[in-house]
């Protein structure tokens, strides 16, 4: 069954054409990982994806419904952002913070229930009475993903999560991934620029840039020396782009 | 003492409307001081300071014409906020400089600063009717009752708006809500600090709370004890010392802020901040 459906979305920011014409799909059990140098476009399609933004050509279906037409299909999305610093006096604690994922009324015990499970996969009980803004970075990511996980979405939703993690942690972080695709069953698509997380997670890949650049199974690209060599070059002349924007 | 003040009518209804006051503050306090909108208050009691100045030129209850006024300013700015690329605190000073420019023309029209104008400036809790502490008390049970309700919702797009709104709220109507219960907490403020000290109360018990809270209710439950106890014991000085209320309860605010200030950098604390 597919879970998303993308057909030749395009999206203008004022008269600069960002995303032209993508059109993928994803399949249940699917972990998506979407690629692409700096300035693609990958976090705008998500934010079409999510209903943040509105202004795009094209279809989007979840679940195989057009989402303009049932904004409450997104209660079955989780959504993890970019990494942002949570602010250090934000008094909220990481109990609270996965407490807000939970959109149905559920009742007090269940609620405990489910935020004691989201907070054992992503392995944070300990520290479910601290501050999140207290925590480290990728353990904040982590209290994110928890709060994604909550209300047991039927796809996650993750934009280059791991951004400005230290190794070690970033590690975790993939195997949690790997964890909540193949234990929890979710479906995802995980923006990353780490090509070798991808190649090892990822069971299909999205590559774009602007257009679709390529899309199917991980091997298919990661085994194409010519889509590798197309990408590299794609990513050096974005990154020389915004070098000399900067 | 205790008893001796209690004995007075007048002071019934200004720690009635006091406490009111304080928790209505204190609570949409947070919310302002979190999203970096702590001068949103102090804006929003300017506005209605010049919807209170219509109401006495045009002879209407003026805490009506001022609330009015403060909730128009309130969603217009919401709106251009949204709609332009206008900077936030520049939008929180157009509102203030409007509605005391407002303010000032009509007074300057009518003839002068009235003394019921003068106790909306400096704040009057001891001249409290029982109109008034019956219309503060009106104001404070919906504004709370609608933070209850909404409190999950509250936190969610204090947190952040956009995982908010992927989430299913509706961010735009519930902003619109907000700034509405933010004005009338503004306005409910003014009969108790007057308009040039709203802003203390929405911001220091909350800057207090924030220094020990653990967890969102609990730093609310604080900032509401820390702005109560200001209050009470900023009445009951003023009372004792002849004092103007207003001054010394933001005065207690800022004590009881420094005392937590010290409290929260003593060695100690430090040390097991540490640990």
């Amino acid at each position: 069954m597919r879970v998303v459906e993308l057909e030749n979305v395009s999206f203008y920011y004022g008269s600069t054409l960002v995303l032209d014409n993508i059109t993928f799909a994803v399949e249940r059990g699917d972990l998506l990982g979407m690629i692409g140098p700096n300035g693609a476009g990958k976090t705008t399609l998500f934010s079409c994806m999510l209903g943040l933004l509105g202004g795009y050509r094209g279809t989007i279906r979840m679940f195989g419904e057009d989402i303009r037409k049932n904004g409450r299909l997104f209660q079955k999305v989780g959504y993890v952002p970019q990494r942002k610093t949570i602010e250090q006096n934000f008094p909220a604690t990481v109990e609270e913070i996965v407490s807000l994922g939970i959109t149905k009324t559920l009742g007090e015990k269940i609620e405990g229930e489910r935020i004691a499970s989201a907070l054992d996969i992503v392995g944070l009980v300990d520290v479910r009475d601290k501050r999140v803004g207290e925590l480290s970075g990728g353990q904040q990511q982590r209290v994110l993903i928890a709060k994604a996980i909550v209300d047991e979405p039927e796809l996650l939703i993750l934009d280059e999560p791991a951004t400005g993690i230290d190794l070690e942690t970033q590690n975790r972080f993939y195997a949690l991934l790997r964890r909540l695709n193949q234990e929890q069953k979710i479906t995802m698509i995980w923006s990353s620029h780490d090509l070798d997380a991808v190649s090892k997670l990822a069971s299909r890949v999205a590559c774009i840039n602007r257009s679709m650049f390529f899309h199917g199974h991980t091997h298919e690209f990661f085994e194409n020396p010519n889509l590798l060599k197309a990408y590299s070059e794609a990513s050096m002349q974005a990154h020389m782009h915004l070098h000399d924007h900067q | 003492m205790v008893l001796e003040i209690l004995e007075f009518g007048f002071m019934q209804r200004a720690l009635v409307a006091g406490v009111a006051v304080a928790i209505t503050t204190s609570v949409i306090g947070l919310f302002l001081v979190l999203r970096k909108n702590s001068l949103f208050g102090d804006a929003l009691s300017h506005v209605a300071f010049g919807g209170i100045a219509v109401g006495l030129v045009a002879g209407i209850y003026p805490l009506w014409t001022g609330l009015g006024l403060a909730v128009m300013g309130a969603l217009g700015i919401t709106k251009l906020r949204q709609s332009t690329k206008i900077p936030a605190d520049a939008t929180v000073a157009i509102l203030l400089s409007s509605g005391l420019a407002l303010g000032i023309l009509l007074v300057s029209a009518s003839g002068g600063f009235t003394l019921d104008l003068f106790s909306f400036l400096f704040g009057s809790i001891l001249l409290v009717s029982v109109t008034d502490t019956l219309a503060i008390l009106a104001m404070a049970g919906v504004i709370l009752s609608i933070v209850i309700v909404l409190y999950k919702k509250l936190v969610y797009i204090t947190f952040d708006e956009e995982q908010a709104r992927v989430s299913g709220l509706d961010i735009t109507r519930l902003n619109y809500l907000f700034v509405v219960l933010a004005s009338v907490a503004a306005v409910v403020s003014m009969r108790l600090v007057g308009i040039l000290l709203v802003s203390s109360l929405i911001v220091i018990p909350n800057v207090t709370a924030l220094l020990f809270g653990k967890g969102f209710k609990k730093t609310a439950l604080v900032s509401v004890a820390v702005s109560v106890f200001s209050v009470i014991t900023g009445i009951a000085v003023s009372y004792a010392f002849n004092l103007a209320p207003a001054g010394t309860i933001v005065l207690v605010q800022v004590a009881v802020f420094i005392a937590a200030l010290v409290a929260r950098h003593s060695p100690k604390q430090v040390e097991e901040i540490k640990a």
